[in-house]
C-alpha cells in the first residue's frame, strides 16, 4: 500500500468508499507524520485521542453507508476557529488558555460531513502578519527549501501553519482565513491551492475577529479539486453572521474539468510592477499560455486604483483590528495582569499580552479612528475601497469572466529576513491579494512553477462575486499544465 | 501627517496597552514609517464617492425579535481569570 499521507482528498475518499483503508489508519498515518514533523512547529496543538475517536465513528458511518462527503477525512484546523473544549488561542498570549464552549459554524460544518481533526495549526497573531513570524508560539518553517541550502523559510502568513501542514503531507486539507492574502500567499510559497471566497460566503460566526469587513474562511488544499470539495462544506448561510449570504452553495466539484473555452481572462497591467522579478513575469507569461491553449480569450484590462489598495487596506484592517481587538480586556477570558485600578489593568494585561505586531496595528488604528483624524484617515480609505471595487466592476461588466495575476511578489524568504527595520517592508508582500479582499471578490491561489532557487511560485486567480466555480474550472487548467509540487523531505 | 512622542502616549492610553518611557521612540518610528505610506492616498481624488459601508450589495438581514438563547452563565464564566458565582471581578471601580 503507498503511503496514505501521500494522497489527495478525492484520492482518499475512493480508498475509502472502496474500503482499501480505514479512517483510522489514515489518521493514524497523519498523526505519525505530525509527530515527525515538530521541527516544522504547524501544529499548536495535537490532538490524537478526539482524532481517532472521530475516525472511528467515521468508519461505523461508511460501513452503515451514510458517509457524509467528507466522512473520515483528517484536516487540520487553523488556531483562530473556535473549536468546543480544545484551547484556541488565535496564536496569542492574551487568550491564554482559553477553551471554547462553543464551536465555530465553519468547523461544525466539516464535522458535520464526518471529517476528523487532526489538530490546532499556527498562525500569526490574530492572523496579523505575511510569514507566520508573529506567533505567540514561534516561527512556522516551510516544508520548501531552496536548491542546496539548509536556511529554513517562512511558509507565508498568516495562515502559515495551515499551508506548511499540507504542504508537507501532514494534514489532508486545512482551515484557513484570509484577510488581507492569508490563504493565497501562504499556498503561493508552499505550492498548495488556497482559495478566499466570496465576502459573506463562508460564516465568520466563531473565527476569532480581525478586520471583519475583510476576513474570510477558505480552504488550503493539496488539489483544485480538494479545495473545491473543502469549501463546498464550509461554505453556506448562517442565520448568526448577519454579513453571510442566503444563497445555495454549488457542487464546486461539478465545476472541476468543465471547458474554459470563449472565457474572457483580464490582465490587469498595474500588476506589471516596477522591478517585478523576470521570473514572475514569466510565470504570468505561461499561465495566460496555457489559459489560452485551453480555448480562453486573453484581454489587457486597467484596475487604476491597484496601487491605493494596501494603504487603504492599512487604514481600514487597523481601524477594526483596534475596534474588534477592545474586547481583550482581562476580564471575561483570558490573560490577565493586576493593576490598581481598573483602567491600570486593562493597560497591563493588553501590553503583557499583544505582540508588537497586533499592538502597532491596533494603535494605528485607534489612532485613524481618534477625533479629528477620522475623516482624513479612515473615511478617506472607506471611499477609496469604493473605488477599487468599482475597477473590478467596471472590468466585469466589459464581460471579463476572471482575472489572472501573480500570487506573490517573490518566494518564500527566510524567517527574519523582512520586515525588521520597516513594517512596510513586510505589508508589500501583500500587494497582489489585497485588492481582492478590499473589493470583497474571491481569489484562488494555484501552484505554476519554481522559481531559480527551487521555491514553489503561485498564480492568483480573481473571479466575480459568488462565481468560486469559474475559478476552480480555470485553476485545474493551470494545476493540470503546471503540474504538481511536492516538497524534500529533510525534517 | 506625522504623530510625536506625546501623541504616541496619547494612542496608548486610548488603546489601553501600557507603553514604557523608553518603547516610545522606537513605536513612533514605527506609527509614522505607516503613516508615511498610507500618505499617498491624498492623491487620490474622492470628490463625490461614497465611503463602503458594505461590500457585498446586500440587505442588512434582521432577525425575529425573540430570545433564542440565554442560560449559559456557567459557560460565560468558564474563561474567566477571576469569578465570584457568576460575576466578573473587577479591582474596585466606583469609590
Amino acid at each position: 500500500m503507498t503511503d496514505l499521507t501521500s494522497l489527495t482528498l478525492a484520492e482518499a475518499r475512493k480508498g475509502l468508499a472502496a474500503k482499501t483503508f480505514t479512517s483510522l489508519e489514515l489518521t493514524d498515518a497523519h498523526l505519525s507524520a505530525i509527530e515527525a514533523a515538530r521541527v516544522l512547529n504547524a501544529f499548536v496543538m495535537e490532538t490524537p485521542d478526539q482524532a481517532r475517536a472521530m475516525a472511528r465513528e467515521a468508519d461505523a458511518r461508511i460501513a452503515k453507508g451514510d458517509a457524509g462527503p467528507l466522512a473520515g477525512i483528517p484536516l487540520g484546523i487553523k488556531d483562530l476557529f473556535a473549536t468546543k473544549g480544545v484551547r484556541t488561542t488565535a496564536c496569542s498570549k492574551i487568550l491564554g488558555n482559553f477553551v471554547p464552549t462553543y464551536e465555530s459554524t465553519v468547523t461544525s460544518q466539516l464535522w458535520r460531513d464526518g471529517a476528523v481533526m487532526l489538530g490546532k495549526l499556527n498562525n500569526d497573531e490574530f492572523a496579523m502578519g505575511s510569514s507566520n513570524e508573529t506567533s505567540c508560539f514561534g516561527p512556522v518553517g516551510n516544508p520548501w527549501r531552496r536548491d542546496g541550502s539548509n536556511t529554513t523559510l517562512v511558509p507565508g502568513g498568516s495562515s502559515g501553519g495551515s499551508a506548511s501542514a499540507v504542504a508537507a503531507l501532514l494534514c489532508m486539507g486545512a482551515t484557513a482565513t484570509d484577510t488581507g492574502g492569508s490563504i493565497r500567499q501562504p499556498a503561493a510559497f508552499t505550492a498548495t491551492v488556497g482559495i478566499k471566497p466570496t465576502y459573506g460566503r463562508c460564516s465568520r460566526w466563531g473565527v476569532v475577529a480581525f478586520a471583519s469587513s475583510l476576513d474570510q474562511a477558505g480552504p488550503i488544499a493539496r488539489s483544485v479539486r480538494d479545495a473545491a470539495m473543502l469549501l463546498r462544506s464550509m461554505a453556506g448561510h448562517d442565520p448568526k453572521d448577519t454579513t453571510s449570504v442566503d444563497i445555495p452553495v454549488p457542487d464546486y466539484e461539478a465545476a472541476i474539468g468543465k471547458s474554459v473555452k470563449g472565457m474572457k481572462i483580464g490582465i490587469p497591467r498595474e500588476y506589471r510592477l516596477d522591478g517585478m522579478p523576470a521570473e514572475i513575469e514569466k510565470l504570468w507569461q505561461s499561465g495566460a499560455d496555457w489559459l489560452r491553449s485551453a480555448g480562453a480569450e486573453l484581454v489587457e484590462v486597467s484596475l487604476p486604483h491597484t496601487k491605493y489598495a494596501l494603504p487603504a487596506y492599512y487604514i481600514v484592517a487597523p481601524a477594526e483590528a483596534s475596534s474588534n481587538l477592545a474586547r481583550y480586556d482581562g476580564v471575561r477570558y483570558g490573560l490577565r495582569e493586576q493593576g490598581k485600578s481598573i483602567n491600570e489593568l486593562y493597560e497591563n494585561t493588553r501590553a503583557e499580552g499583544f505582540g508588537a505586531e497586533v499592538r502597532r496595528r491596533v494603535m494605528i488604528g485607534t489612532y485613524v479612528l481618534s477625533a479629528g483624524y477620522y475623516d482624513a484617515y479612515y473615511l478617506r480609505a472607506q471611499k477609496v475601497r469604493t473605488l477599487i471595487k468599482k475597477d473590478f466592476e467596471d472590468c466585469f461588466a466589459k464581460g471579463v469572466d476572471a482575472i489572472l495575476t501573480p500570487a506573490t511578489p517573490s518566494a518564500a524568504f527566510g524567517i527574519g529576513e523582512k520586515g525588521g527595520a520597516d513594517p512596510v517592508e513586510m505589508y508589500l508582500n501583500d500587494i497582489f491579494t489585497v485588492t481582492v479582499n478590499m473589493a470583497g471578490l474571491p481569489g484562488i491561489a494555484v501552484p505554476a512553477g519554481k522559481d531559480a532557487q527551487g521555491l514553489p511560485l503561485g498564480l492568483q486567480l480573481i473571479g466575480r462575486p459568488f462565481d468560486e466555480e469559474t475559478l476552480f474550472s480555470l485553476g485545474e487548467v493551470i494545476e493540470q499544465a503546471a503540474g504538481r509540487f511536492t516538497p524534500a523531505r529533510w525534517w | 501627517m506625522s504623530v510625536d512622542a506625546a501623541t504616541v502616549r496619547r494612542i496608548a492610553h486610548l488603546a489601553r496597552i501600557a507603553v514604557s518611557e523608553d518603547e516610545v521612540p522606537h513605536l513612533q518610528g514605527e506609527l509614522n514609517a505607516m503613516l508615511a505610506f498610507v500618505e499617498q492616498l491624498s492623491e487620490v481624488n474622492v470628490e463625490g464617492v461614497e465611503p463602503m459601508t458594505s461590500v457585498t450589495p446586500m440587505q442588512m438581514k434582521k432577525r425575529q425579535d425573540v430570545v433564542n438563547d440565554g442560560e449559559i452563565a456557567d459557560d460565560i464564566v468558564a474563561n474567566a481569570p477571576a469569578t465570584e458565582g457568576h460575576f466578573f471581578l473587577v479591582p474596585k471601580v466606583v469609590e
